[in-house]
């Protein structure tokens, strides 16, 4: 018989029943509504990570006092302990440190307003204190005007490279180069204009200040201040070798006993990555159990619903036979009813999984993706149940004698 | 020789009990024959009828329908020669409810594997020779107990098959539409088709040309007119 001929079949089954297949499908549909949605989130996150992450080239790593992310809570009170990232460390590490190429101290400033004439902005932009690393090591391009250079740092001039936020926000109309920005009763010429960065949920790359680090440091103080130091490298194949060497010169000016744990951080890119990617990983795991159990129940549910309609389909199962169907034309009609039915309900779930995540996405600041290979996978098993729940109930069906069946009222 | 049964034996078992339903038939049936089935109720006939439509295979004895050896074959064979040899009418019609006419006609040609245009085409034709050109939409129950069995017999022709097999075709139906069906089993005999029919009543077996009488397994009688 042919294929298309046992899908109309089918089809027209759960058609004629559509609440009892509704219900019947309504194990596959939460169940994989789950996992499309969980993962929809997951991968958006990840992929907006990714993004972020990727600021920091894969040249880069970064040095600072405390652990990114939520890192282990065993350590947390010898964390707290730990000493300021000075910039005779930094300037320590470019000394010492052959593998190295670049290395950028940064201080950082959340959450400041920034005057130009009678305007200002909203209150949430960042103001950052670097050096001439701090641009090619954050992945900061300056389009207009200069960078900061080692001159104006030693200087402690006045001087800002700004982002797009704060240009659209003071000088929409107007070439912001060489006019006067004011932060905290602070003036600033403005010198350059970081290209557009683009931003991650909510928030923005946009926003920065930069000023020379001296400059920071003078009116920011230095004392309880501990700085982040950028550290590219001429080859990515070195990261390793140069983390090493950056490791133990720390180690060293900061007479960390040997034995003892570092007492800073150092993270790349990837390694931030894994981290993020350990975290989920429960997450994903939980998910999957989740979904398992749920097609299970509904493998049962399809199984015990085919075995139904067999019965009630009894006659017409005799009336195929005596006309001509063979016995595994019989198998592959109902097996094609589970398969379809519980593709059915894969194809639900995963469009209000899909929709879910785009959903959370746009009343939220919680990105979503679409997870092409969840969806792949979780269409792929969904068959699966419905072949090996269904494989009974269709088996049972085409080894019926056509006589009995054809009898039966 | 379409039909050729020799020393046919069917047995049932029933638990321990062993119920003799055939109990050794001999019967020869050729091409075009027109043979009314009668006997008393658990004589035999449907038995007889499924043996010869190869929807069940004998205890021992030999079946050999157009020469080839049935009660030797497999199931799928079975099947094969079901679907191309046999066409079958049932007392209760055995129509799919949920399909309509022309669905129900074109059924035997989706296990042979027709093209769909192929078997919409024999479909409207068979359907147009039992006189329900214009029925070919309908489902079962929109249409009369007469109708119905009408189709059941556009379905069972439309394979062209060797033996029209009815077992009580008209015991659902009242005299008026019975004989209407009696009158299209004439046109088929008189265009070619062999017919074998079970029926209790003398006045259906007087359509046909030849009466076999079945009494506890056995032939009791086996007259042509
Ligand atoms: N599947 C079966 N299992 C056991 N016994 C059976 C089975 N089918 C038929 N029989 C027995 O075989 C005998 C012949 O039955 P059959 O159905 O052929 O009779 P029949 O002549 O068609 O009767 P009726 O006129 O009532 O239809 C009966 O005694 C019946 O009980
Ligand atoms: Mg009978």
């Amino acid at each position: 018989m042919q294929v298309q001929e046992s899908f109309y079949i089918a089809l027209d089954v759960i058609r004629t029943h559509k609440m009892r297949s509704f219900l019947t499908l309504l194990g596959v549909i939460i169940g994989v509504t789950a996992i499309i949605g969980m993962q929809s989130l997951i991968e958006g996150f990840q992929k907006d990570m990714q993004e972020q992450m990727e600021q920091l080239g894969s040249n880069v790593f970064q040095v600072q006092r405390d652990p990114v992310m939520m890192g282990g809570g065993r350590h947390r009170d010898q964390e707290k302990k730990r000493k300021n990232i000075t910039l005779d460390e930094s300037d320590a590490i470019s000394q010492y440190c052959t593998s190295v190429e670049q290395v950028g101290p940064e201080a950082w400033h959340f959450g400041i307003t920034v005057k130009y004439k009678d305007k200002k902005t909203s209150p949430v932009m960042v103001l950052a204190g670097g050096q001439s690393a701090f641009f090619p090591n954050n992945g900061y391009f300056v389009e207009q005007g200069r960078a900061i250079t080692d001159t104006d740092d030693q200087y402690n001039r006045n001087v800002a490279v700004i982002g797009m936020d704060i240009v659209d926000e003071l000088f929409p109309f107007q070439n912001p180069l060489g006019e006067e920005i004011n932060v905290d009763g602070r003036h600033y010429e403005v010198i350059g204009v970081i290209e557009k960065q683009g931003g991650r949920f909510g928030d923005s790359n946009d926003n920065r200040v930069v000023i020379p680090l001296n400059t920071f440091l003078k009116y920011y103080g230095n004392r309880e201040r501990s700085l982040n130091i950028t550290v590219s490298v001429k080859d990515p194949a070195m990261m390793e070798a140069a983390q090493e060497q950056v490791i133990g010169v720390l180690r060293a000016v900061r007479k960390v006993p040997p034995g003892e744990p570092n007492d800073f951080e150092i993270w790349t890119s990837d390694s931030l990555m894994e981290r993020f990617n350990n975290m989920t990983r429960a997450v994903r795991i939980g998910a999957i159990v989740i979904v398992s159990f749920s097609l299970l129940v509904a493998g049962i549910g399809i199984m015990n619903i085919l075995l139904v309609s067999i019965r009630e389909r009894t006659r017409e199962i005799g009336v195929r036979m005596a006309i001509g169907a063979k016995r595994r034309d019989i198998l592959f009609q109902f097996l094609m009813e589970a398969v379809l039915l519980s593709e059915i309900g894969g194809i639900i779930g995963i469009l209000a999984g899909v929709g879910i995540g785009q959903l959370v996405a746009l009343i939220s600041p919680v990105p979503a993706a679409i997870p092409v290979w969840t969806i792949v996978i979780g269409f792929f098993f969904c068959s699966l149940v419905g072949v090996i729940f269904g494989v009974y109930p269709a088996a049972k069906a085409s080894r019926m004698d056509p006589i009995e069946s054809l009898r039966y009222e | 020789m379409l039909i050729e049964l020799k020393n046919i034996v069917k047995d049932y078992q029933l638990g321990m009990d062993t119920v003799h339903a055939l109990r050794g038939v001999d019967l020869k049936i050729q091409k075009n024959e027109y043979v009314a089935i009668m006997g008393p109720s658990g004589s035999g006939k449907s038995t007889l009828m499924n043996l010869l439509g190869c929807l069940d295979t004998p205890s021992s004895g030999i079946y050999r329908l157009n020469g080839s050896n049935v009660s030797e074959m497999d199931d799928d064979h079975l099947a094969e020669i079901r679907n191309r040899e046999i066409g079958f009418v049932f007392q209760n019609f055995n129509l799919l409810p949920r399909a309509s006419s022309a669905h129900n006609v074109e059924l035997p040609l989706i296990y042979n594997g027709t093209p769909a245009a192929k078997r919409k085409e024999l479909a409207e034709k068979a359907l147009k020779k039992v006189g329900l050109g214009d029925r070919m939409h309908h489902r079962p129950n929109e249409l009369s107990g007469g109708q119905r069995q009408r189709v059941a017999v556009a379905r069972a022709l439309i394979n062209n098959p060797s033996i029209i097999l009815a077992d009580e075709p008209t015991g659902n139906l009242d005299t008026r539409t019975g004989d209407e069906i009696m009158d299209l089993f004439e046109e088929l005999h008189e265009s070619g088709n062999t017919i074998i029919l079970v029926t209790h009543e003398e006045y259906i077996a007087e359509h046909s040309d030849r009466i076999i009488r079945l009494r506890d397994g056995k032939i009791e009688r086996d007259e042509a007119k």
